[in-house]
Formats: structure tokens, sequence, C-alpha cells
């Protein structure tokens, strides 16, 4: 393990998401001016902006060993409900809130029976995803809404010369930055995704932390998909679909362990989101055909998982004891 | 201080502990020795609110006592150092110390980091570990966890302190560290209770003791009243052994080679590492905790690689040879951690016991598992460890330490071994069962199987082998023939910073 290439491959995979990013930049900027004008480059970071909080909600999940695949489905409870609220929808605030509250109450559910019930996460979020999206497409019988224009306006609308979507993603990246690394809820949430019965032994409430770690995924889904919406200006069949791979994607790609304990949000969960979607604004300004998006898309996927598994087994081994100090 | 009332803890309707009653008195240390399975682990837990009793009563400083989790036992003043420690390697050491009572920046949520490094100096100073604060746990070597797990418990300033076999994982440097900081704690008043089966450490820092044996008091009183046969005879409930297992008779000249290794390296691990274990011998391996044993072990079974060095079996080449291969051609390796390397805990049994010899059992193209084959071979290996006749369908984590390790020990006599490697086997096991493995062990070498055996316990080590390598800090420093057994100059050469001829 003292071998240089072995200490290369650790430093890159330490520094995957930087890498890959610059890579991908760099590779879509060469095939398109384009790609990398400012204007775009602004696009990408709107256009991230949901990803980044959906996936900032998913690294709480994540630092627990658990995972939440009903972020996508929650955003379109959501969406169907603020849709379904009043004729023509309902006002911005009122959907805000709305969202945000189906998201705490589905993260609930999701809580309540990983840490109460200890159902397995996987199995939970799964049943919660695919009850989620057939409770809204009961709602909205299949059919796409459309909102009013205010969504449109407060998607596009600025302060201090700043896009509140880019405002709101930064609020949140900051909001959990301080909570997981300033506040014993967070230093105790890494504990109980490190080892959850010595936590317990410990006298650490693992119960709740893991229900709160769930009720803030769901919050955070519940306000991507606000965003989200704020930008579509309509609710389609397939609102938040695949947003759960994005936002595992994404954390992944920051550095999140799938193992738990592992992970950070700032710079991680950011860099991985943009990074996704910058693959698909790359996709989009070269024309290439759609039906490879998903391709693409999953390839970046399966790349992030694939660093996890190695990070994993390369820290394992350096952390293996060392016996003798090499002259 | 502390007083149990009939106390009784039942699991599934089984009895496990009780009625038990006795009292500790202040600022005394009280020790607490018995077999596995006899109760000890389920009373302390008791007492630090782990568990909670099902009949009978506690009083804690004459009052009722009765937490019901380990935050109340803690605010009660009873702290809990448990023999697997609760360490989280991805904090740092500050964070562990105050995992559960951050101090905080005034009536805000947030940590008050400053404070906390000053805190967490406080608290390290008081058990000699000069690290920062900040270091993260994940740098430190074990002896070094231990000390933040003592000082984790000072934090919350308790009157009782509860060590559950504290030294298992310690050197002896190590160990006697901890015993003067445990005399320190006595000079500041507070009560100790002392869990271990180093019953020699027991009597020598105790005043009282208490015999447990099937969950029931089988002696107790001062320790001076005791000595080490008395405390044997007492747990077991039969007539006392000799405490060191009787030497191995002398035996013929060993026979051919089995094993041949010749100058394997790994850097960082294990340096120009060459001997040979003959057919029939037993060839023991000594030295301190971290001195390299174990990984040796693992890359003779092929499970870490050598950088430089060669291994033959039985004269062939084991270059490249995968631990299935290993296994095919007669290799075998009992693990010193048993519970998360050696056993899947979950499955049963039977299960366990069929896993490493089962390519031998599968029939035809469909490699169809010869079950009735396999039950007819299973029955004299189970016999040759003694295992209990019951166990065969029960869940392996549902068993006591010993009876764990004779499964692992039949799952690797069931390939019929030509070499098995035995790192620390007797670790953590009661007194019967320690006499009955090493009585096996003999027996396997009697039979002409090589055995190469890593132990921390001298006296296993001396009583058993034939020959002794020692190791320190990766490197062979003596190697020993069993008329230059002495404890003296094993030490003297397992020692870093020594070196014997």
């Amino acid at each position: 393990m003292n071998r240089p290439g072995a200490r290369l491959l650790r430093g890159a995979l330490n520094q995957a998401s930087l890498i890959l990013f610059a890579l991908v930049f760099a590779g879509f900027g060469s095939l398109s001016a384009k790609f990398l004008s400012p204007a775009n480059l602004l696009n990408i970071l709107l256009q991230s902006a949901p990803t980044v909080i959906v996936a900032v909600g998913m690294t709480f999940v994540l630092l627990t060993g658990g995972v939440d695949l009903s972020v996508g489905a929650v955003m379109f409870v959501g969406a169907a409900l603020a849709g379904k609220a009043a004729p023509g929808g309902a006002g911005p605030a009122a959907a805000v809130g709305l969202m945000l509250a189906a998201g705490a109450l589905l993260g609930l559910g999701n809580g309540f029976l990983v840490a109460r019930l200890k159902v397995i996460p996987f199995v939970v979020t799964l049943a919660v995803m695919s009850i989620g999206r057939g409770f809204g497409l009961w709602l909205t019988e299949t059919r796409a809404l459309n909102l009013s224009n205010e969504f449109l306006q407060v998607g596009a609308a600025r302060v201090l010369g700043v896009p509140v979507p880019v405002l709101l993603a930064g609020a949140v990246l900051v909001a959990a930055t301080v909570v997981l690394g300033a506040t014993p809820f967070g230093r105790q949430l890494y504990a109980v995704g490190q080892n959850a019965a010595a936590a317990r032994r410990a006298g650490v409430n693992t119960r709740r932390i893991l229900l709160i770690a769930y009720v803030l995924s769901g919050v955070c889904a519940g306000l991507g998909g606000f965003l989200s919406l704020a930008q579509l200006g309509a609710v389609s069949s397939k609102f938040g679909e695949n947003y759960e791979f994005k936002a595992i994607a994404a954390a992944v790609l920051g550095g999140a362990s799938l193992q738990g304990g592992r992970g950070r949000i700032f710079p991680g969960a950011l860099l991985g989101a943009t990074l996704i979607q910058a693959v698909e604004n790359g996709l989009v300004i070269l024309n290439a055909d759609p039906y490879l998006y998903p391709l693409v898309t999953s390839a970046v996927i399966f790349l992030a998982v694939l660093v996890d598994a190695t990070r994993t087994s390369l820290l394992a081994e350096s952390h293996r004891r060392q016996i003798r100090v090499e002259p | 201080m502390i007083e149990f009332q009939g106390i009784e803890k039942r699991f599934a309707g089984v009895r496990a502990v009780g009625p038990v009653s006795f009292d500790l008195p202040p600022g005394a240390t009280l020790g607490l020795v018995g077999e596995n399975g006899a109760g000890k682990s389920t009373l302390m837990n008791l007492l630090g609110g782990n568990l909670q009793p099902d009949a009978g009563s506690m009083r804690l400083a004459e009052r009722p006592y009765a937490p019901h989790g380990p935050a109340e036992a803690m605010r009660c003043g009873i702290a809990f150092i448990h023999q697997e420690l609760n360490l989280f390697g991805n904090l740092t050491i500050a964070e562990n110390l105050f995992l559960t009572r951050f101090p905080r920046w005034w009536r805000s949520p947030f940590i008050y980091r400053t404070g906390l490094r000053a805190e967490a100096g406080k608290l390290l100073a008081q058990v000699g570990l000069e690290l920062d604060p900040h270091t993260p746990m994940d740098r430190l070597a074990v002896g070094e966890c231990q000390l933040v797990e003592i000082a984790k418990a000072l934090a919350g300033d308790p009157r009782l302190i509860i060590f559950d076999e504290p030294t298992s994982s310690l050197s002896t440097r190590e160990a006697e560290r901890l015993f003067a900081l445990m005399a320190g704690f006595r000079r500041q008043g507070r009560s100790l209770i002392y869990i271990s089966h180093a019953l020699g450490d027991v009597l020598r820092l105790c005043d009282d003791l208490v015999i447990l044996r099937d969950g029931l008091v089988a002696g107790r009183g001062p320790a001076r009243d005791f000595t080490i046969p008395r405390l044997i005879s007492l747990m077991a409930g039969r007539v006392p052994e000799a405490t060191a297992p009787a030497p191995t008779p002398p035996r013929e000249p060993a026979g051919a080679v089995a094993l041949a290794v010749r100058g394997v390296s790994r850097p960082g691990v294990v340096r120009d590492i060459s001997f040979e274990l003959r057919r029939g011998e037993i060839l023991g391996i000594a030295g301190m905790m971290g001195a390299g044993r174990s990984e040796l072990a693992r890359i003779l079974f092929g499970l870490d690689a050598p950088a430089a060095g060669e291994l033959r079996l039985h004269g062939r080449p084991l270059q490249g040879a995968t631990v299935r291969e290993r296994v095919r051609r007669g290799m075998a390796f009992v693990t010193e951690d048993r519970r998360g390397e050696g056993l899947c805990l979950e499955a049963s049994v039977a299960d366990n016991l069929a896993l490493a010899a089962l390519p031998a059992f599968a029939r035809g193209r469909a490699r169809r598992i010869d079950r009735p084959g396999l039950q007819a071979a299973l029955t004299p290996v189970k016999a040759a460890v003694r295992l209990t006749a019951d166990a065969d369908g029960r869940a392996v984590k549902t068993l006591s330490g010993g009876n764990q390790q004779k499964v692992v020990l039949a799952k690797w006599l069931l390939t019929k071994p030509g070499v098995i490697i035995l790192d620390e086997p007797t670790r953590g096991i009661d007194v019967g069962a320690k006499c009955e493995i090493h009585e096996l062990i003999r027996a396997l070498a009697a039979a002409g199987t090589a055995v190469l055996l890593i132990s921390s316990e001298l006296e296993e080590l001396t009583a058993l082998c034939d020959r002794l390598l020692v190791l320190n800090r990766g490197e062979i420093t003596a190697t020993l023939a069993r008329a230059e057994f002495d404890q003296a100059r094993i030490l003297a050469a397992a020692l870093p910073g020594e070196r014997s001829a």
C-alpha cells in the first residue's frame, strides 16, 4: 500500500468527483463552445438546484447506512397535491407548504418503519416509492396539470441578482453542512452510520437519529420538488422520476459511502449533482440521440458506485495495522 | 454502594441469571469471575441499564435503582467499559468522548469546539494519553483505544466503573498501565467491578470476589481467602485440574516438512520470515499484540500476498495458490476473530460445520450435496471436539464461546487438513473448553497433522509446543526448542526495543 501507484489511485479515488467534473467539462467544452458559455453554466447550476437539494437529504440517509428510494415519488406526490389543491392549482406559497408537509409525512413513514419496526431501508423506501407514485397517478388521473404562471415567476426570480433556485440550494447546503458538522445530532448521525449497535450502547438514541434522517430526506425531496415545479410550471405523470438515482449518484460521486458513516455535503453533493446535470445538458447541446441520455447518465452512476466500492476496499486496506516502519 | 436483591433475568424463558443477591461496599473493588455463560455479562448489563431484570431489584447508594437504558445508568454514576470497544473511527477522539454530552454554545444547538477540546484534553490527561483530542479515532492503536474508552467512562465522573475483560486485547505492558490507572481510581474513592478470565490479575487487584456459576453465586468473600485452584473449582464446579495445561509428553522427532517458509516479507507487516513446520509438530508463535503474528498467518493462508519469499506445502510451491486451492491441498486456518471471520453467526451449527468441506461432498455434474455422506463424516468430527450433542439445528450465535470455537475447529477437521494454523484458539473461552481444545491440538499432532499455534498465553505455548518462534515487530527474534523454553527469555525476545541472540 506504500507503492506510489496505489497511493496515486487512492488520491484519484478521493478526488474522483473533481477529476470527473474536470473531464466532463473539458470534454463537452471541446465539443461545443456553447457548453462553457456563462449563460449555459448558469443554466446548469439552475437545472441542478433541485437535484442538489434532494441529494443533500439523501446524504443524511446514506450516512446512516440506509438508502431512500422514495424521493422521486415524494416529489411527485407533493406536486400532485399542489396541482389538485385548488381549481387551477394552489399558489406557490401554499404549494411549498403542502409539498414540505407531504415530504415530512412520507419521510416520517419511512423513518418509522426503518427505526421502529426495523424493516430494511431498501424495502421500506421501495414500497413507499411505489405507493407514492401510485397515489400521485390516481390523484392526477395520469393527466398533466398546468400550474399558474406565478410558479414560473418564482423559478425565474432573482434576489440581489442571484436566481432563487440557486439561492435555495445554497441555503440548504450551508444548513446541512452546519447540522452535520457542528451539532450533536450531526456527529451522532456519523456514529450511527459507522456502527449502530455501538452507538446504541454508547447511549445515542439511534431510533431518533434514523427517524430524523428520513424526515430530512423527505423534506428535502419536497423542497426539491417545489423547485422543479417552479422551473417546469407543470406536473406530468413522469414528474420526479429517476430522482432517487440522480440523488444517490450525486451523493456517492461526492464521496458518501453506501456503507454509511462516510461522506460530506460540501463540496460532495454539490459537485455530484452539477456533474450529472452537466452531462444531460451537454448531451442536449450536442443534439445527441435522446435515447442515449439514460445510457450515458447510468454510465456516470455506475462509475460512481464503482468508485465507492474501490474506495471502500482501499480504505479497509489502508486501515489495517502497520507493524513495521520500513526504512 | 450497589446491592443486588434476588435479581433474575430470563431469555426466552431460559434463566440466564438469578436469583442473585450480593452487595459491593463503597470504594471497594469487586472481582467477578465465572466461566463463559455463567451470567457475568448479563448481570453487568442489568447494572449498566442495557437489560431490565425480570424479578428482584437493585439499590444504588441506599436508593432504589432501576435504569431504563445505558444513558440513565450513566447519569446515576455507573460507567460500563465493554469488552468490545464502542468507538467510532469516523469521529475524533473528543467527539467519541462527548458523543452524548457535547458542550454547546450558550443555549444554542451548536457544539462549542474550543470547550470540547479543553474538556477532552483534561480527560485524556487523566488516563495519560498524550494526543490531540481532535485526532481521528481510526489513527489509534488498540491499547490507545482502550484508554479512550476509559477516559469516556470518566467523563460522567462515575461512582462505579465496570471493566469487562479489559485486558483481553492488551499487551502485558498496556495491561500494567491499566492496572496503575485502576489503582488511581480507587484512591479517588470510586468503586470498581472487574471481570476477567485472568485469575491472577483478579486476585491481585480486587478486595472482594463473587464467583458465578450457571447464573448463581457459587462463592464470595474477601480475595485473600481464595487461590487460583479454588477459584477454578468454584467456577467449574469440579475438581481443579492444574492451572497451566500439562506439558505435552516427549515425542519422537517430527516427520517430513509440511510447510516451508523462506524469506517471506510484506512491507509494513513482516520481514524475512523463514521456518519449517513438520508433520506431527506443534510449532508456537509468541509475540506481543501487534507483532505481526496474525498478519503472518494471513499471508501463509493466502489471504494477503507476500511481496517476497517462497512458500511450499508438502514440497510443492504455494505461489499464486488461492485460499480455495490451499484448502483443497490440506491447509486450514482458525482465525482469531471467531465471531467476525470464523462463523456465520446467524446460520445453524450444521451449516457452519459443512462450510469448508462442502466441495468434497458435492456429487455429480449438478454438484448436489451428499447430505447422508456429510452427516456420516460429521459424526466422528463432532465427537472429536466434544461438541454439545443437541447443537445441530441451533443458530451458532446462541452457543457459548467455547462451543462456537469447537464448531470452527470441527469445520476444519472435516477437511482433514495436513497443516492447521490456529490463531488464538482459546481466547475468551471457559476453562473446561480450553482444556478440551488443548487435548484436541495434541491429538491432531499425534495423528500427524502439522500445527502452527499462535497464542498470547505463554503457559499455553510452553505447555503445548515442540518449538517456539518469537515474533517482534514483524521479524523472528528467537527460535527456541522445548528445552530452551523460559518465560523470561521469550518475553525478552518479544518486547520491542530488546533483542535476543
